[in-house]
């Protein structure tokens, strides 16, 4: 292993996030404390609680799920397509890494990056809301998994894109609504019969679910679902990126 | 002098069927400077995408120090720089970071002194601080070169090197280039500029089509292909060659006044008593005698279009 190599590719996208460290930590500060100002107060009036947490507090989970992915996704996709769209590509190539080595540089740091923004969320709602975290293991376990396996989707996302436009379509288009749709907000069990089974089709329920249920013990499905579902699709996303290595898919002519 | 590189029946082929590189093999000596001519397109970067491992060759085999670019890839790559011909740099990120960037990849820790050494030599030292989006072209280049020798390699590539530079600032990248052959770093570089391969190598291979047509040692080149040509100056300007000199296959030029007579350096006899004498008993009065050797680009130019091979 090349471990020169990975501390390389890790530092110098660290020194990306570290150079907009004001707007990297005022952001998601920011848009936390607008979600709990709009969700949690024009909502929450409404809601007093879900299954016996306030509602504030139950929004925490998603709150940070929804923070995490998106920034896993959109840091590691344009780690590895800013290369690709500056040349800069032609060093890695021409350099004695191997496809993993440059893997573990790439999705570390974007991991890292996403990592520390979901704990400012939390820190943050902290102040808003009361929070326990019953299975704190769990909850690291997640965390540390949803960055990583959304950091390994923004990795393919950012190798398979040929523009700043395809690198967003997929957060946009696909990530977002999925989120939205996947009991951020709510509990899947509010919702109408119907409703609650075409839910369980949407691959975030149990990434949710297994968070929320780390935090406050409460689960839309049964938590070993939802950790085989996050390791599922870290499988999932190490298969394609192994496949895209083996065959230098829009990397190497 | 041993092999340092070798290269051998190289091809690449792409999807639509295009062949870029023909089948390709080339030894390069350890410490000289090879100088690759091509006109666009003919194979030049194509040939060290793939020896540096930015293209997969469809087949034939390079080995770089005895180590074979996709076996051994990585002591093969740690043994070569290359300096790209699109300048290609991370825009917000410092001078010092962007070439320590470069050293880490390649393997080795952070070894401050020798960064401020290459930093001095491409006099990129008070810009280290500077974030690269700051530096003018030239300098931009320069950053490329250090990011090549960070990993103080023993074989460099320069792809196009002085393309649209200024004639100041190519005469800077041919003294850098002379002081890393000093320190026994192999160098190969493509040009379109002849003047340049003149200049600064030691044999010169001439690529076209994926082909490459010959590789000779620049001199020997310049000897065996080059023709020279005797002009002499004449007093008084004449209007037709007198068909006493008609055999010597004469051009008239200067409006009347110079007559030319080219000639092989090899030939065993130039000819120029002969034709001297002939000009004199043609009542001709001489002004002025000069030579001129045919350069490389007009050697190139023949090569290219089919002439002289």
């Amino acid at each position: 292993m090349n471990w020169s190599a990975i501390a390389a590719i890790y530092r110098f996208e660290m020194a990306r996030f570290f150079r907009t460290l004001a707007q990297s930590f005022l952001s998601p500060v920011l848009s936390t404390s607008l979600y709990f100002v709009v969700f949690g107060t024009a909502i929450g009036s409404r809601i007093q609680e879900v299954e016996g947490v306030s509602y504030g507090a139950f929004i925490v989970p998603g709150l940070i799920m929804l923070s995490v992915v998106m920034l896993a996704i959109t840091n590691a996709s344009f780690g590895i397509y800013f290369p690709k769209f500056l040349g800069t590509i032609y060093e890695l190539l021409s350099a004695p890494v191997n496809f993993i080595e440059i893997v573990i540089g790439y999705v570390g740091a974007a991991a890292t990056k996403s990592l520390f923004v979901g704990l400012v969320i939390l820190v943050t709602a902290n102040f808003f809301v009361d929070i326990r975290i019953e299975h704190p293991l769990a909850m690291a376990a997640f965390l540390v998994l949803t960055c990583l396996s959304f950091s390994l989707l923004g990795f393919i996302i950012g190798i398979w894109a040929s523009n700043f436009e395809q690198i967003s379509l997929v957060p946009q288009l696909v990530v977002t609504p999925l989120i939205f749709l996947g009991g951020t907000f709510y509990s899947i069990s509010m919702l109408p019969p119907l409703w609650q089974t075409i839910t369980l089709f949407n691959p975030v329920v149990y990434l949710i679910s297994g968070f929320r249920w780390s935090f406050y013990g409460l689960a839309d499905v049964p938590i070993t679902f939802s950790l085989l579902a996050i390791l599922a699709f870290t499988g999932i996303c190490l298969g394609i990126i192994g496949w895209i290595f083996k065959t230098g898919w829009r990397i190497r002519s | 002098m041993t092999t340092i590189l070798s290269i051998k029946d190289l091809r690449k082929s792409y999807a639509d069927g295009f062949e870029a590189l023909k089948g390709v093999s080339l030894d390069i000596e350890e410490g000289e400077i090879l100088a690759l001519l091509g006109p666009n397109g003919a194979g030049k970067t194509t040939l060290i995408s793939t020896v540096c491992g930015i293209t997969t060759p469809t087949s034939g085999s390079v080995t770089a120090g005895g180590h074979d670019i996709q076996t051994e890839f990585r002591a093969a790559r740690k043994m070569i720089g290359l300096v790209p011909q699109e300048i290609a740099l991370e825009p917000f990120e410092t001078v010092w970071n962007t070439v320590r960037f470069s050293r880490g990849l390649f393997g080795y820790g952070s070894d401050n002194a020798r960064i401020e050494e290459i930093l001095r030599k491409l006099s990129l030292w008070d810009k280290r601080k500077n974030s690269i989006k700051e530096l003018s072209g030239g300098m931009k280049r320069r950053v490329l070169i250090a990011k090549a020798l960070a990993h103080e390699p023993r074989i460099l590539f320069l792809d196009e090197p002085t393309a649209g530079v200024d004639v100041e600032l190519r005469k800077d990248m041919w003294e850098i280039v002379a002081e890393l052959k000093q320190a026994g770093v192999t160098i190969i570089l493509t040009t379109h500029y002849i003047e340049e391969a003149e200049a600064i190598a030691d044999r010169v291979g001439v690529i076209d089509k994926g082909e490459l047509l010959l590789v000779q040692d620049k001199d020997t080149l310049m000897a065996q292909m080059g023709k020279k040509q005797i002009e002499v100056m004449l007093t008084d300007p004449i209007t037709d060659i007198p068909d006493s000199l008609s055999a010597h296959n004469l051009t008239l030029n200067g409006n009347g006044r110079a007559l030319v007579y080219t000639y092989d350096t090899n030939a065993d006899r130039t000819g120029i008593t002969t034709l001297l004498n002939d000009v004199a008993q043609a009542g001709l009065v001489l002004s002025d005698v000069q030579t001129r050797q045919s350069s490389l680009e007009e050697i190139f130019v023949n090569l290219v279009s089919g002439e002289a091979v």
